[in-house]
């Protein structure tokens, strides 16, 4: 059964100016995947704990050490713009 | 000038014997590069002058006596998804174009330390998603093998430039089969290993919990080398495993004998190019000639291993990629807020391929969807998991063909994402359990494209996997072989 | 109908660890933007978080503080929401298995106790800081904004309480006893004025008597006690007036406007409160064992609450107690080291909260400053208690010791003012008085008795106050008398 996404919502959430045309073909496409991804909800799962680590890890940790940061410059040279060793962006406020 | 197709084992010999020098291992790649790039575009970068400095040093310290291992003047190539301090690092993006990392990659300070020359940085799909590298911002790289057709992806950069020449091993990164898909493709040694086994830090991250450093060369026993040069923990990944590192390459002679083969029944059939599967069956008689025991293993998991992916992958992605949004480096489109700047930046610097994955897995992961699709998809991952458990239990390593078909033109999955995705079908499983496989050309098919046969086995199991990857090496005598599309060397190499 | 107001309040207290949450940097307020920052907390690609294993224990050490469960295995899970002061665009927070559950904080105000139930305490990392930059002087000039990462990465502790409380004033009192909670376990300095501490608000109101609760709002942005309770105070004043006039209330989030003393709606998104929340693959899960719970329980110092009981139980007034359980730790040290040194409890405490806090006051000085001891404070008590000087003098006394003239013997020999009981010189000093005034002698033995108030304090005259009292009458009635 194809799933009908609501691809506008869902490049919202993950800030992407999408334009209609893109929205449609994109809401397609996933649409196609998520026929196919949505094999996994054949399979009975009832019981088994979600795998999120390959490996059996556990209590993994650093002692509370500083350590050198980056040179300031360095930083922002990266930024697109910046002042007064601050990055400089558009305003938050919507 | 010495072969640009050496082995490193073998260069490794000259350049201790005094037979060559590091300078001329890399002049001789580098021409070999400047024979092929403009055809194949394996490098986004090559950093000439770092890595002519770095083989003057090599040659130095060797001359000093300071001899710093096997890697020691050899000329490696790095997928541009690992940061190297000082020399531009992409991913294959419009989003990093210009980004000069501050910083490098463990892999790549481990590479640096073994006294090995980073050559340059390789092409990729964009953020490794992809299986042909023609997900690249910076146009596709094209297999040594037919120009017409994809090397695979999306470390197919480093495949290309292995299996030309351009480089004499290279480091990729293996999400889904990123390193051995490619190496299938392009007739080369892929290995993904053990997840943690190789420190994640400075490899731009696409699926953490994916994601892999491993090394793609000419044979298994080169493989074994840089696998060991960049192995071990690191304290600066968490995920990093903390145990002893055994000695790779001590067992590659040891033959199969004895040992139990396990051949995976799903990874046949529709779907499968013919030859694949009688290059591959006739890969399992051999073995079974040389002594291992062979026989049938079933996982039925694995028919939805690539549906389980499909969802776990763009997941995780698209939390990784939040960051490139136009606020502290790369690529900015301002806009009147910071929100319409971030957006705009995405949607500017992403290509189709990353905004589809980021789409799916911020789908995956909203609310209502979470429990039927990520929720469900880590469910199967456990089980997957346990399935291989039980395997293992019967067998020593589990055998497969790498891809279900050889190198395909350009193009011709590009507008279908189902059907590229299927590329990776028999890859995704050993990511998903996190357990380490490898890809070792085996023939070539009657269109003289490369087919590559996968040896997975459980995790931290890379000697018994190298093992085997050896003595099917030596049965199939590939290696050899210079890729015939491009002019070929002038040497024979060793 | 009338309405209650039903609150749960979520504190976040930024940890004071020497490195940051995640990375390397160094924890520090107010140093030069951007100066304290690496790729793992600007996000670089390709940058990875290891987490701090003492900001853990601190969590713990506070959970346990909270009587909190510590559960036996923990994860992060990440947050995903996109800010341009968040530099991954998720934060890397705990959904629903955080370290610690299930506590209380048991709160005795002036006029009450009660009891709040915390649901639970989870570890976190800060934001960086916006600097919103207005509307320059120039009519073209755009608003903008300008970021600083030195605390993005900062360890952050979320304590999120029950909706137990029922009152602003109430939240107040919870807010400033966890304060001292968290700076009696040492794990953050606990500073207002730089913000270590920030409060949200979750705020609902109902029919009076009413089990169900109403439609929650959350109030954000406040960062002191007297703004959070301001905050709440005008929040229920809003949400009641809703009702009143037959309004609904809306689920939203707010933000306190300090200076308008309003709460305002903020323009969100349809979904933008859509976290994402998914484990975080780039960290291990945490496993506590019994082991590390009880050393980190062995680590906890006396708390508020169990050190006020143990001071009612010493004699002290539950008033005295309150206020000595959660004075200065110096002004605590001093108090014990004096019962030590033999004073009494009550004496004890009556000075430290009395004339000793207001001395200290007065000097903008703390405990350390001064050479006050609690041996000191004993001795005082005593030379008080057998009547070696006057309650006035002792407060004379106490300065001087304060000052550095020395003890309070020391003190009081140098500045003349002990009492003088000696038999010999009061009555040389009535003698004295007798003698300068006969005709006062007279009109007593005449019978005018009240005249004898007159020739004490002669007595007192001359004595320069030091005479005891009680001697000095004695020896006079004597005189006149015999």
């Amino acid at each position: 059964m194809p799933i009908d996404v609501d691809v506008a919502h869902v490049a919202g959430l993950a800030r992407l100016a999408l334009s209609p045309r893109q929205l449609d073909r994109y809401r397609q496409e996933l649409s196609a995947i998520l026929e196919h991804a949505s094999r996994v909800q054949k399979v009975d799962t009832a019981g088994v704990t979600p795998l999120s680590h390959p490996l059996m890890l556990s209590n993994v940790f650093r002692p509370d050490e500083v350590r050198p940061s980056l040179d300031r410059e360095e930083v922002l040279e990266m930024a697109p713009e910046s002042r007064d060793g601050f990055f400089l962006t558009s305003p938050a406020l919507e | 000038m010495p072969s640009p197709l050496l082995s490193v084992v073998a260069a490794g010999a000259a350049l201790r014997a005094g037979e060559t020098t590091s300078v001329e291992l890399l002049a001789s790649v580098l021409s070999r590069a400047e024979m092929t790039e403009s055809e194949l575009h394996c490098y986004l970068n090559l950093d000439r002058e770092g890595a002519m400095e770095a083989a003057r040093r090599a040659d130095e310290q060797m001359a000093r006596g300071e001899e710093r291992g096997p890697l020691h003047g050899i000329p490696v190539a790095v997928k541009d998804n690992m940061c190297t301090r000082g020399l531009e690092t992409t991913c294959s993006s419009q989003i990093l174009a210009g980004y000069h990392p501050p910083y490098d990659a463990t892999a790549v300070t481990r590479l640096r330390q073994a006294g090995a020359v980073i050559v340059g940085k390789t092409n990729l799909d964009e953020f490794a998603m992809g299986s042909s590298t023609e997900n690249s911002a910076y146009g596709p790289t094209r297999n040594p093998w037919d120009t017409e057709r994809v090397p695979g992806g999306s470390s197919g950069g480093s495949a290309a430039a292995v299996a030309t020449g351009s480089a004499m091993a290279a480091l990729g990164s293996d999400t889904g089969g990123s390193i051995r898909q490619p190496a299938a493709l392009c007739g080369v040694v892929g290995m993904k290993p053990t997840y943690g086994l190789v420190s994640r830090y400075g490899l731009v991250a696409f699926a953490s919990s994916l994601d892999q450093i491993g090394p793609l060369t000419r044979t298994v026993a080169d493989g074994a080398l840089v696998l060991q040069a960049v192995a071990g923990h690191d304290p600066a990944d968490a995920t990093s495993y903390a145990g002893p590192v055994p000695d790779f390459s001590a067992g590659l002679q040891r033959g199969v004998d004895g040992l139990r083969v396990g051949v995976v029944k799903e990874l046949d059939g529709d779907g499968y190019q013919a030859e694949v599967s009688s290059a591959t069956d006739d890969m399992l008689g051999r073995l079974a000639s040389s002594g291992a025991e062979v026989e049938e293993v079933s996982l039925p998991l694995f028919d939805v291993a690539l549906s389980a992916y499909y969802l776990i992958a763009p997941a995780e992605c698209s939390a990784n990629l939040a960051r490139f949004d136009g606020m502290r480096y790369g690529l900015s489109i301002k806009k009147a807020t910071a929100a319409a700047t971030m957006a705009a930046t995405r949607v500017e610097g992403f290509g189709p391929e990353v905004i589809r994955r980021i789409l799916l897995g911020t789908y995956a992961l909203s609310a209502g969807y979470f429990d039927a699709f990520y929720g469900q998809a880590q469910k199967v991952r456990s089980l997957l998991q346990e399935e291989f458990r039980n395997a293992y239990q019967q067998v020593d390593v589990l055998v497969s063909p790498t891809s279900p078909t050889t190198a395909f033109r350009l193009g011709e999955r590009t507008q279908d994402p189902l059907s590229m995705y299927r590329s990776d079908i028999c890859t995704i499983p050993s990511n998903l359990s996190g357990h380490p496989a490898i890809s070792v050309p085996i023939g070539l098919d009657s269109k003289g494209l490369p087919i590559g046969f996968q040896v997975m086995a459980p995790a931290l199991g890379e000697r018994v996997m190298l093992t085997v990857a050896a003595e099917v090496e030596r049965i199939a005598g590939f290696c050899a072989l210079p890729p015939p599309a491009l002019a070929p060397p002038t040497e024979v190499p060793l | 109908m009338k309405w209650e107001p039903v609150i749960g309040i979520e504190v976040h207290v930024e940890l004071d660890t020497a490195s940051k949450m995640f990375c390397g940097c160094r924890v520090s307020f107010g140093d030069p933007p951007n100066t304290n920052v690496c790729p793992v907390c600007l996000a670089l690609p390709g940058s990875l978080p290891v987490p701090n294993r003492e900001a853990i224990e601190r969590i713990i050490r506070l959970g346990l503080a909270l009587n909190c469960g510590i559960n036996p295995g923990s994860v992060f899970h990440r947050k995903n929401y996109y800010y341009a002061d968040l530099p991954k665009n998720y934060q890397i927070s705990q959904f629903d298995i955080p370290v610690c559950v299930d506590g209380w904080l048991d709160v005795e105000s002036d006029r009450k106790a009660f009891r709040v139930g915390i649901e639970r305490v989870h570890m976190e990392e800060d934001t960086g800081k916006s600097v919103h930059v207005g509307e320059g002087g120039r009519i073209h000039t755009a608003a903008e904004t300008l970021v600083d990462f030195n605390r993005a990465g900062t360890p952050l502790v979320e304590i999120v309480s029950r909706p137990d409380l029922t009152s602003a004033a109430d939240a107040r009192v919870y807010a400033q006893q966890l304060r001292a909670v968290v700076a009696e376990t040492g794990v953050s300095d606990a500073r207002m004025e730089r913000g270590s501490l920030r409060f949200d608000a979750n705020v609902s109101i109902r029919p009076e008597g009413s089990e169900t609760l109403g439609v929650k709002v959350e109030v954000k942005n406040m960062n002191s006690f007297r703004s959070l309770e301001k905050a709440i105070s005008a929040e229920i004043e809003r949400q009641t007036a809703r009702r009143l006039a037959g309004e609904r209330v809306v689920m939203e989030t707010r933000h306190w406007d300090e200076t308008g003393g309003i709460t305002r709606g903020m323009r969100t998104k349809e979904g933008s409160s859509d976290y994402r929340y998914f484990t975080e693959p780039d960290l291990a899960p945490m496993i506590f064992d019994d082991s590390w719970v009880e050393a980190a329980r062995s680590t906890l110092p006396e708390l508020p609450g169990p050190r006020r009981e143990r001071y009612q139980r010493m004699g002290l007034s539950p008033a005295s107690a309150r206020v000595l359980a959660s004075s200065d730790p110096d002004l605590r040290r001093l108090f014990q080291d004096a019962v030590a040194a033999g004073a009494a409890p009550v004496q004890a405490a009556h000075w430290i909260t009395g004339e000793i806090t207001a001395s200290l006051r007065r000097r903008e000085a703390s405990p350390k400053d001064v050479p006050l001891r609690g041996r000191h404070l004993a001795q005082l008590t005593q030379m008080v208690g057998e009547e070696r000087i006057s309650a006035g003098a002792a407060r004379e006394v106490l300065e001087g010791v304060i000052t550095g003239e020395g003890s309070p013997s020391q003190v009081a020999r140098a500045r003349n003012l002990e009492q003088i009981s000696d038999r010999v010189a009061l009555e040389g000093a009535v003698e004295e008085v007798l003698d300068a005034h006969p005709q006062a002698v007279e009109r007593y033995r005449s019978g005018e008795k009240k005249v004898r108030g007159f020739l004490v304090g002669q007595v007192m005259k001359v004595t320069s106050g030091r005479a005891d009292p009680r001697a000095v009458n004695q020896i006079l009635t004597a005189r006149l008398e015999g």
